[in-house]
């Protein structure tokens, strides 16, 4: 549960929506002035998913309960289910398979 | 090259056939519009903020990284950046779509933009290099498949609202937050340059946990992003 006012999170939703929405509109609304994506810049870009979902993913798995920790049930069950994500890349069986392994493991312990 | 083609036998026009373009896609959607209402829920937004989330940023992992962020009270600054550069991609699909659409108003060209998901940029630039059509029908088929995720992402994260509230905290749901980000992952590592980012980024990641305010996060991203972008090079 957050401790950041109502009024804080409003504006982070604000400047969030307003700059998503201003990087679609960028080259649909700037074409003519501006035609092509320098070529370093559309290589960073393209690696920017990859790169900032992983960062976000692997703390949760590695650093579940706060401490540095591979033997912890969310580490174990996100593993198994990373398998699946990569194997199916699809988001239901991901979910199911993790929750389930996670349940499941929670139940043993 | 033929003309501007017309409208398929089965009647359909731009539209519809943008909408149903979309439908395989939805079933991944939902589950993942409901973890976001509730991850809101759980992050501790009211219930107005919680709702509003959706129609003002509709961009489902960065809500999801937001909600991760604002329940473990992160810097303002490190919440609003790392859904910005989650989005940054958006740019990207701007530049693809525009010459599609360099004759459209301002008007549309404005909530056509708004509307921009990676599922209905990836139908319609598919479309659009396939088939030379009017502008009119290029535009009504775009929005058939915007709107359609648009509308199953209201509706499926009102609903995570409407549960988040009621689902006990010993099923620990929180967890289906990372799941969804892996879903997300491994369809965004295609080549060396996103596998080279991808595992610098999450090593590093783990490494900077402890920088504080929750910078390791973007401190990784750039990491992983240098990392791709010089031993990248296929």
């Amino acid at each position: 549960m957050t401790t950041h006012s109502p009024t804080l999170i409003w504006l982070l939703l604000g400047i969030t929506a307003t700059g998503t929405w201003l990087f679609r509109l960028s080259f649909i609304a700037l074409l003519g002035r501006i035609s092509t994506i320098p070529d370093l810049a559309m290589r960073i870009l393209k690696l920017i998913p990859a790169a900032v979902l992983a960062a976000i993913l692997a703390p949760s798995l590695t650093h579940a309960g706060g401490a540095f920790d591979l033997g912890s049930e969310r580490f174990i069950a996100g593993m198994i289910a990373a398998v699946v994500a990569w194997r199916t890349k699809n988001v239901l069986a991901t979910i199911g398979v993790g929750m389930g392994l996670l349940w499941a493991l929670q139940a043993l312990a | 090259m033929p003309g501007p083609m017309q409208h398929p036998p089965d009647g359909r026009g731009p539209f519809v056939t943008g909408l149903v373009d979309l439908v395989p896609v939805l079933v991944g959607v939902f589950p993942f519009g409901l973890i976001a209402g509730i991850a809101a829920v759980d992050a501790g937004l009211g219930s107005i903020q919680a709702y509003a989330t959706s129609p003002m940023v509709f961009a489902g992992a960065a809500q999801l990284a937001m909600m991760d962020l604002i329940a473990r009270d992160a810097a303002p600054i490190v919440i609003v950046a790392t859904a910005l550069v989650i989005n940054a991609r958006f740019v990207m699909y701007s530049a693809a779509l525009a010459p599609a659409f360099r004759e459209l108003g301002p008007i549309r060209k404005a909530y056509g933009a708004f509307v921009i998901t990676d599922q209905s940029f990836a139908v319609s630039v598919v479309r659009f290099d396939r088939i030379d059509e009017p502008l009119a029908d290029r535009f009504a088929y775009f929005m058939g498949a915007s709107l359609g995720l648009w509308g199953t992402w209201q509706i499926s994260s009102l609903t995570g609202v409407i549960l988040g509230a009621e689902l006990p905290a010993e099923w620990s749901l929180d967890f289906a937050i990372p799941l969804v980000f892996m879903a997300l992952l491994f369809p965004a590592i295609k080549d060396r340059g996103t596998t080279i980012a991808a595992i610098t980024a999450a090593v590093a990641a783990v490494a900077l946990v402890s920088l504080p305010l929750n910078l390791g996060l973007l401190v990784a991203t750039g990491i992983g992003l240098v990392a791709g972008a010089i031993w990248g090079r296929e």
